[in-house]
């Protein structure tokens, strides 16, 4: 045992030195280069996310420095990220969002993508007091825990389909029905983020007094709906409220017309990132399908970084080859409302920067930024899109509706 | 190497680990992860090394502490239920004494729901062996994570978020990171005694012919319930404080996170060398430091490195570090080889 | 409750889950064929299994792309997995043949994530599927409606179970598996060359999980990280049906399908795969009691 306590002395203190000289090097402002901090999913189920995100922070970063940086005291700053993969995993979120900051010294953080994730880097980023100013965590639960430091440019997810709902308790009233004969069935997927959007959905049938006839929790590794398709026919619900990411959006979409499911109203998440329009994967199957979104390329916010929301459409298109579904767009609005926080505060101080990130006023191509004491954006509505001739078109709300309702779906 | 350098260095790492967290301040979470793994590895080892019961379930009991001890904190304060609806409870800052206070009753809750779970389905599954065991266990470990996962009450797929540690004298990371070295460290004085007892040759007898130890006396069943208790115990008090530390519950990725920590406790046990006392606690600490240092350096491809170093302990170092020592050099684990002068 | 009312009001439903659940058992039914065969011959647990009915489904995917119908799917994964079974094998798997089954289970998780990896930077992490468009089957005034694929998958089944049980009866290098799974030893002494029995037998599971794959992707979707539960559902399928029984595996297969459908139907989507598990340990346990009964253990 003697030389076996040698060798286990050994590894332990050589490793313990590893430890110690890795990281450790950047701070927050590298001489004329500013530091974020993020995570973002590069493996693991939220990959294809993840990339919208990265992609977003990207192409912010990189149009903000092509503009002349970020002008602090004086002086322009270039921007730029570190990011780390959280592998999809909460858990490795909350070390991540540990080490961005104590090992990176990360003082200007950006969010990871989805509710659960955010979930995990809150109360770290919140004890650290390092602001963070995230695009992909919806869930409304991150904003009544008081945090002074987490900064949402998005919508929260109990709205992604209350419009959805209403709209159904309309057409009803139009009908000459009361709204609590309507039938609502819900399948979401069994994560933070679904969850919460099936909350709001429930909220809004028990205001109008509608029955609740399907809920079910679609599990992580979803791969077939038919259990849930079948009740659907059986109870037969005027509307069917359906997320799961776009493993979700992709399942219904096809399950649905495979198996004829005919439910007047399908309203679902996710449809941009699924694709669901794409004639070579799911034909004319989307049809009628109400899709709720966070923004479209063709609503009429404008920037002095990428002109207008057509505009930033554009050149993601040009940079990346797709259009870019909203992931991206939010994303790359927190990138922006940095940069303006940043200007606005005019130091590199957390607590300036965190004053001035809560008293943000901005229109972005992405839309208004104006968040209340919870951290959250209240300036910007959700937009509910209704797949009619293979394209995209917003009816609802009023305000951004650019055609009208197709009632009941095709 | 004589007395006095070995004692040098006992001591020279005994302060550096009581003085780690000091010194590397910001490494802290991921020093206090490495006393984890080593528990981790550690409990494991008393069923799969010690006593070939290759156990996938362990998380079980890692999940199940974690929980309780999440719903007996939130409990004593608020009202659960309010807290894993969607619409949540608000958060309040906990005293260092309430915090203390629900910290320390969630442990011992959720140390004694595994224990009294740990005989339960033990009466049931270890009658299992070989690699049935190792499946039903498998299955048990899905369905614990599946059925936390559709749970209402414990907020489902949500998951539940763990009270903010109230950050006075000493923070978060000093303080689990002592929680969990002294876990470890009694956990590895417990075991070494509990093997240099009548417990351990009966755990050994156990994986060496299970059939013949029944029939030389040896009561089996109590045997291998006691040690699954003893893992089922560790587990629990480390999984409420992992859960803590984390600050928030995700059903199938922090609590029943059986491809990850339910796989990686395995693989540690088996790189330093199962069956060994100090086996898995170099396998853990090796493991832990290589996939930091993957994760940091090989951004987006550290899951095929991960991949590759899995396949290559297995297949080429599966008698671990310690095994691989022990037959290069067997005379220093007081194994005579023939022909050879003894020392 | 109120589910099961509603499936007594309306037996046709019933008859909608049990269909569908039985075909859909088809298809995992197809994939445990490789794992039991694996398992009996070579003592392996192959966790890859769902890796490599994933990446046949990435080879469906890009046939389709090319203008072939996914159909040609079948035959073509199963050849292209054929040729990765037999690499891997020799590889990796070559090395740990004849050691302890918990190495094996190990060694292919390792290689397991290593191919979710793969595929993520190869393929990307989307949904994918591709359709066969081959309609759906409608009954009683819409309410039974069943795609027309899921049959397809059957008789795929079906056949390549018949095909499978004759090459392992009739042909010269089938008799070689045989003879290696009732004791390798004496198939080497018999002047069998064992090696290129296993290579044979984790090839040819490789190919039968592709054919799996193309029939997962005409069917549901694919993307990279799903694999896990078709391992975990050939596993399980394996487990009930025993080794070496091929008419089994169909039957456990087929039984699965419809208690997941059932499950998912009546204690709610959540609960599914909770379900499922319970009842693999409850089955164990409780197969193991009653062999305890005899003073015996599950072997």
């Amino acid at each position: 045992m003697y030389k076996l306590t040698k060798n286990i002395t050994l590894s332990v203190v050589t490793s313990l030195l590893t430890l110690g000289l890795v990281g450790n090097a950047s701070a927050k402002v590298e001489g004329d280069t500013i530091v974020l901090g993020a995570a973002v999913s590069l493996t693991g189920k939220y990959t294809t996310a993840g990339h919208h995100t990265q992609r977003g922070y990207d192409l912010a970063v990189s149009r903000v420095n092509s503009k002349g940086g970020v002008t602090v005291g004086g002086k322009n700053y270039r921007l730029k990220v570190i990011y780390y993969d959280d592998e999809s995993t909460p858990a490795r979120g909350a070390q991540l969002a540990e080490r961005l900051i104590k090992q990176d010294g990360v003082k200007f953080m950006l969010g990871p993508y989805s509710s659960g994730l955010t979930k995990a880097m809150a109360p770290i980023t919140e004890k650290h007091k390092v602001p963070m100013v995230e695009g992909n965590g919806a869930s409304r639960s991150l904003f009544n825990k008081g945090y002074r430091y987490l900064f949402a440019v998005l919508s929260t997810s109990e709205q992604y389909l209350q419009e959805a709902v209403n709209l159904a308790a309309q057409h009803a009233k139009a009908m000459g029905k009361s709204p609590s004969s309507v039938k609502v069935a819900v399948a979401v997927e069994n994560d933070p983020f679904s969850l919460d959007i099936r909350a709001g959905v429930l909220d809004d049938a028990k205001r109008h007094g509608m029955k609740v006839v399907v809920d079910d929790k679609l599990p992580r590794e979803l791969s077939d709906m038919s259990a849930t398709l079948t009740k659907v026919k059986a109870l037969k619900p005027d509307i069917l409220v359906v997320s799961g990411h776009s493993k979700g959006a992709s399942l219904i979409t096809r399950q649905a017309a495979a198996m004829r499911v005919k439910v007047p109203m399908l309203a679902i998440t996710h449809c941009e990132s699924a694709k669901v329009t794409d004639n070579k994967k799911f034909g004319t199957k989307a049809e009628g399908t109400l899709c709720a979104t966070q923004w479209a390329p063709t609503m009429t916010y404008r920037d002095p970084w990428f002109g207008s929301a057509g505009d930033y459409a554009k050149d993601f298109k040009a940079a990346y080859g797709y259009v870019p579904p909203y992931q991206a767009a939010e994303s790359t609005a927190s990138v922006l409302v940095w940069v303006n926080a940043l200007q606005n505060a005019n130091s590199f101080d957390t607590e300036k920067v965190r004053d001035a990130l809560s008293a943000t006023k901005l229109q972005t191509f992405y839309g208004n930024v104006k968040f209340d004491a919870t951290g959250k954006n209240i300036a910007k509505p959700m937009v509910l899109r209704q797949v009619q001739g293979g394209k995209y078109v917003v009816v609802a709300p009023a305000k951004w509706a650019s055609h009208k309702l197709v009632h009941p779906r095709p | 190497m004589n007395n006095t350098l070995k004692l040098v260095l006992a001591v020279g790492l005994g302060i550096l680990i009581l003085a780690a967290p000091l010194l590397f301040p910001t490494y802290q979470t991921q020093l206090a992860v490495l006393w984890l793994m080593v528990l981790l590895a550690l409990t494991w080892d008393i069923m799969g090394g010690q006593m070939g019961y290759n156990s996938f379930g362990n998380i079980v009991y890692f999940g199940v502490g974690m929980y309780t001890t999440a719903v007996v904190q939130r409990g004593l304060f608020f009202n659960v239920e309010e807290y894993t609806n969607l619409a949540g409870g608000t958060e309040s800052q906990l005293s260092l004494l309430d915090y203390l206070l629900s910290l320390g009753l969630g442990l011992a809750s959720g140390a004694l729901l595994c224990i009294v779970l740990a005989v339960v389905l033990g009466a049931g599954i270890l009658g299992l062996r070989g690699h049935y065991f190792a499946i039903c266990t498998l299955g048990l470990g899905i369905a614990a994570g599946e059925i936390a996962s559709g749970w209402d009450y414990l907020g489902a797929g949500s998951g539940l978020v763990t009270p903010l540690f109230p950050e006075t004298f000493f923070n978060r990371g000093i303080f689990f990171y002592y929680y969990f070295l002294i876990l470890a460290a009694v956990s590895f004085v417990v075991l070494r005694y509990l093997y240099s007892e009548r417990f351990g040759l009966a755990i050994n007898a156990v994986r060496d012919d299970e059939d013949k130890a029944e029939s030389m006396g040896l009561y089996t069943t109590r045997y291998k319930t006691i040690a699954w208790s003893v893992s089922a115990l560790f587990l629990a008090l480390a999984g409420g404080a992992y859960g803590n530390l984390i600050g928030f519950i995700d059903p199938m990725d922090v609590a029943f996170a059986g491809p990850t920590l339910g796989v990686w406790m395995v693989l540690m046990a088996i790189l330093g060398g199962k069956g060994t006392l100090w086996g898995p606690v170099i396998g853990a600490t090796i493991f832990h430091i290589t996939q930091e240092l993957f994760w940091t350096y090989l951004l987006g491809w550290q899951r095929v490195a991960l991949g590759l170093l899995i396949i290559i302990i297995v297949v080429f170092f599966p008698r671990g570090i310690l095994g691989w020592i022990r037959e290069q050099w067997p005379e220093r684990f007081g194994q005579r080889v023939e022909g050879e002068e003894q020392r | 409750m109120d589910n099961l009312q509603l499936l007594i009001d309306a037996p046709v439903f019933t008859l909608q889950l049990l269909i569908d659940g039985l075909l859909a058992g088809a298809i995992f039914a197809l994939a445990a064929y490789g794992m039991a065969l694996v398992w009996g011959v070579m003592n392996i647990i192959n966790i890859t299994q769902g890796e490599f009915v994933i990446l046949g489904g990435f080879v469906t995917l890009y046939l389709s792309y090319l203008g072939i119908h996914p159909l040609w799917g079948v035959p073509v994964s199963a050849l292209a997995l054929f040729i990765v079974g037999w690499g891997v094998y020799r590889l990796v798997i070559f090395r740990i043949v004849d050691r302890d089954l918990f190495i094996s289970i190990l060694a292919t998780f390792g290689i397991s994530i290593l191919l979710q990896q793969l595929m993520n930077q190869l393929f990307g992490a989307d949904i994918q599927n591709a359709d066969p468009n081959l309609g759906t089957l409608f009954l009683f005034n819409d309410d039974v409606a069943i795609a027309n694929i899921k049959f397809v998958a059957l008789a795929v089944t079906i056949v390549t179970g018949v095909l499978l049980i004759l090459f392992l009866r009739k042909s010269r290098i089938g008799q070689a598996i045989r003879a290696t799974a009732q004791s390798a030893r004496a198939a080497r002494l018999m002047g069998i060359n064992t090696d290129r029995v296993y290579a044979t037998t984790y090839a040819l599971n490789a190919a039968l999980c592709g054919a799996t794959g193309s029939l997962v992707v005409m069917t549901w979707v694919i993307h990279p990280f799903i694999g896990l539960i078709y391992t975990v559902r050939s596993f399980m399928i394996v487990i009930v049906a025993g080794l070496g029984n091929l008419a089994g595996v169909v039957v456990a297969g087929l039984g699965l399908g419809a208690a997941e459908n059932f499950a998912g139907f009546l204690l709610g989507t959540e609960f599914q795969a909770a379900f499922v598990f319970s009842l693999l340990v409850i089955i164990l346990v409780w197969r193991n009691y009653r062999l305890g009964k005899k003073r015996q253990y599950l072997k």
